[in-house]
């Protein structure tokens, strides 16, 4: 008897519980935009549930579109779900870094949430509130890929809550590439078989004869490459793709950026300085103005059916994949270019590889945090765990200006893609691309250390000097080493091994 | 001796400490600090930041850079803008239309106004390339070539300045007595010679001013290089301003970006007194 009346406590426990959960699943919250919505501990039920009223959260994140508008949207919709008022100022990426800085350095407590680039985990990390053992473990959570949780931890502590995926691929234009006149025109211009360039040797050399003409007899020129190379204007990612494969030995650990034993600069060693000479040598292919092209010229660039390759973030893909694109379905992803030569710098020598070496970039992304300082911190990670639900995030994922990237195992489905009008093999292109870059184990991030922005700053000025001719790639690079050499005496080695030590354990897939 | 009506100076004595004196004051304070990503607030490190100021031949090139920059623009701008200024004074017809279309350019905001030209320059996809090959030029790198992105910045910087000069200079132009003329006409002056001998001497005080205004305004140059060349290509048009922006705002070296402004500012004011003095010495013939 005492059996069956605790479990029929049990079971009115759990009926008491899964109840409300159950009447709020069947709620009707298509009014905000999305199919459905996915029952998870944030799901629009659940923290429809929560009563936030009389409280304030304080948002600073991007401009409006990238990332600042679904932080607009999501915050909107939690200040209607839940009645408390969320506050969000939107700042310009330039300004971004110093207004989030200045006041955790002051010690003011104005800002409860963050946006920004994941790279600045190194210069934000002892301002930020730890995530939750609750957030940490819920099902959306369990679905982030490992690479992107490994990005949003610190020391161990999951200190910034994934909500974007980053890295940098290859696109290409599927129907030159499958065009047998084209085809013939490489044959004929190289004695090789046109195929997805599987080295930066063989892209330049593809870019280079689809460069100066006519291939998709739309009365425009057409060229073969469009890259960022644009000084200060994210340049030094695309420089990074580019030298990765030569400078990162799959068999050689400690460190990509600085040998983390001496925390000397490893940026002038060979492998860098091979990756800038093939940067300055693309020249040549890219259209009128390419060396001066920002993020949002090689979108347009690519995007808008002008060049035949493109390297960087999703970006310039689902433009080209944006319903009413004339290139639309006509593309494919594939992983960057890699290289047969292989800087080792513990023998000094290049080592020949058969297959290129391929060293994916997850480069820098969207991420968000908590200040440590909060005084709602439990709204704070309810709103970012409800900014990010399975439901927002395919919605978001839909919507190209958002900036918001696939970062969870769930999001590498074909199917999804195809539903938004994909071709089968362009989504599989894209999804297997994704995919196997979380496989990959000689993978390259970026360098999340204290003063990462002076790091990047410096090689971004001596990439853009060898690209311009005003040094040779060696010089260039060889001035950026001092200045990082200062850098790194003015930070401090060991305060800068310290927080090097988690990207070299990314790198080094010790977790 | 401090009397009661010395006390109504008071509050304009204290608006004047809080914003003018006391960020110089600060600034000066921070440049001697390491203040930085990592080490916020006012430690002391003596003259460090200074010291390595010296050895930065960025700044200094980017100085060297911003001198060329600022006597071009400056001098098309005086051209140009006393040119203008002539033809509305004389009467033209439609005037007043013009003096209003001339000041179009100094209305618009500068960050605006870098970003549809940056689109007018833009190789593949701006109007520039494409007017010059209707009449058979090719392709100019406007802003992928040194040259072409330096000739760009002073481009932009001429169209956006010029009616300020203009401005001025019509000012000056409107105030001058007539008598002079008067006698220039009865003796049977030229146009040219009126110019010459009547128009700019009396012209001298009011251009010196206009021009050291647009000297100090030049040597600040920012916005039109972040839009149009962030710097680039390499450092080709890397200016003070941009340069002390990138070390304090984006690598966030707040100690150093402090003594670069402090030293920057110093070399500005020298450097503007000398060039006020050459400029009254040789136009008005005599020391200021």
């Amino acid at each position: 008897m005492k059996r069956i009346s605790s479990t029929l406590t049990i079971a009115a426990m759990l009926t008491s519980t899964a109840m409300p959960a159950a009447v709020q699943a069947e709620a009707d919250y298509s009014k905000y935009g999305i199919a459905k919505d996915i029952p998870g501990s944030c799901s629009y039920a659940a923290i429809d549930a929560k009563d936030y009223s009389g409280q304030t959260l304080n948002v600073i994140t991007h401009a409006i579109p990238v990332i600042g508008e679904p932080t607009a949207l999501h915050a909107e919709q939690f200040s209607e779900l839940t009645g408390a008022e969320v506050n969000v100022v939107h700042v310009p990426f330039g300004d971004l870094f110093q207004r989030i800085m200045i006041p955790f350095q002051s010690g003011q407590n104005a800002y409860d949430v963050l946006f920004y680039a994941s790279l600045w985990i190194g210069d934000f990390n002892r301002f930020l509130a730890p995530v939750p053992e609750a957030y940490t473990a819920s099902s959306g959570m369990a679905d982030v890929t490992d690479s992107f949780k490994g990005v949003a931890t610190w020391n161990g502590q999951m200190i910034q809550y994934p909500m974007d995926g980053d890295r940098h691929y290859l696109k290409y234009r599927t129907d030159v590439f499958d065009n047998p006149e084209m085809q013939a025109k490489f044959k004929e211009a190289t004695g090789r078989d046109l195929a997805v360039p599987t080295t930066w040797e063989e892209y330049n050399e593809v870019a280079s004869v689809f460069s100066g003409f006519d291939w998709d007899g739309d009365g425009e020129l057409n060229y073969g490459s469009a890259e960022v190379a644009k000084r200060d204007d994210l340049m030094f990612s695309a420089f990074i793709s580019r030298a990765a494969p030569y400078a990162k030995h799959p068999d050689v650990g400690g460190g990509f950026f600085f040998d983390i034993e001496t925390m000397e600069p490893l940026i002038n060693t060979p492998g860098f300085v091979r990756g800038l000479e093939l940067f300055v040598e693309a020249q040549q292919a890219f259209p009128p103005g390419g060396t001066n092209f920002g993020l949002g010229d090689e979108i347009f660039s690519f995007g808008g059916g002008q060049t035949l390759m493109s390297y960087s973030w999703d970006d310039a893909f689902i433009q080209a994949q944006q319903d009413g694109s004339r290139i639309r379905n006509a593309v494919g992803a594939a992983p960057l270019p890699g290289a047969k030569q292989v800087w080792n710098r513990e023998t000094g020598e290049w080592d020949s590889f058969d297959e290129p070496n391929r060293a994916p970039y997850m480069t820098w992304g969207w991420s968000s945090a908590v200040s440590k300082e909060s005084e709602n911190q439990e709204m704070a990670f309810d709103f970012l765990c409800f900014f990010s639900n399975e439901a927002n995030t395919f919605h978001d994922l839909q919507i190209g200006r958002f900036g918001v990237n696939p970062y969870r195992d769930s999001h590498f489905d074909s199917a999804f893609w195809q539903g938004l009008g994909w071709d089968a093999d362009v989504a599989d292109s894209y999804v297997t691309t994704l995919s196997e870059m979380e496989d990959s184990t000689n993978r390259v991030y970026d360098l999340r250390v204290p003063g990462v922005g002076q790091f990047m700053s410096s090689m971004a000025n001596g990439v853009a000097e060898a690209l311009a001719g005003q040094k040779s790639p060696q010089e260039a690079l060889d001035g950026v080493a001092d200045e990082w050499s200062d850098i790194v005496e003015r930070i401090g080695a060991d305060r800068l091994r310290e927080a090097y030590a988690n990207v070299v354990r990314l790198e080094d897939n010790e977790g | 001796m401090l009397k009661p009506k010395h006390f109504f100076l008071l509050p304009a004595l204290l608006t004047l400490a809080a914003i003018i004196l006391f960020p110089l004051v600060f600034t000066v304070r921070v440049s001697f600090s390491s203040w930085d990503v990592y080490q916020a607030g006012l430690d002391f490190i003596g003259g460090r930041n200074y010291a390595r100021l010296f050895e930065d031949t960025r700044f200094w090139e980017s100085l060297l850079r911003l001198s060329g920059m600022s006597l071009i623009t400056v001098t098309l701008q005086y051209v140009l803008g006393f040119a203008l200024a002539l033809a509305v004074w004389k009467k033209m017809r439609g005037g007043r239309i013009f003096r209003v279309l001339f000041l179009v350019p100094m209305m618009t905001t500068p960050v605006v106004m870098s970003v549809i030209w940056r689109t007018v320059f833009h190789e593949s996809l701006g109007p520039a390339n494409d007017l010059l090959s209707m009449v058979g030029i090719g392709p100019v790198p406007w802003l992928s070539s040194a040259a072409g992105a330096f000739i760009s910045v002073v481009i932009v910087e001429v169209w956006q300045w010029t009616p300020f000069m203009f401005l001025l200079l019509l000012a000056g132009l409107v105030s001058l007595p007539r008598e002079p003329y008067l006698a220039a006409a009865i003796d049977g002056a030229s146009p040219a010679r009126t110019f010459w001998q009547v128009t700019f001497p009396l012209m001298a005080p009011i251009s010196i001013g206009a021009i050291i205004i647009r000297l100090i305004e030049a040597s600040k140059i920012m916005d039109t290089v972040y839009v149009m060349t962030s710097g680039g290509p390499g450092t080709a048009t890397e200016t003070p301003s941009y340069y002390i922006y990138i070390r304090g705002l984006r690598d966030f070296q707040v100690g150093y970006s402090a003594a670069l402004s402090l030293a920057y500012l110093v070399l500005m004011i020298i450097t503007l007194t000398i060039i006020a003095k050459v400029l009254m010495r040789f136009l008005v013939g005599k020391e200021t």
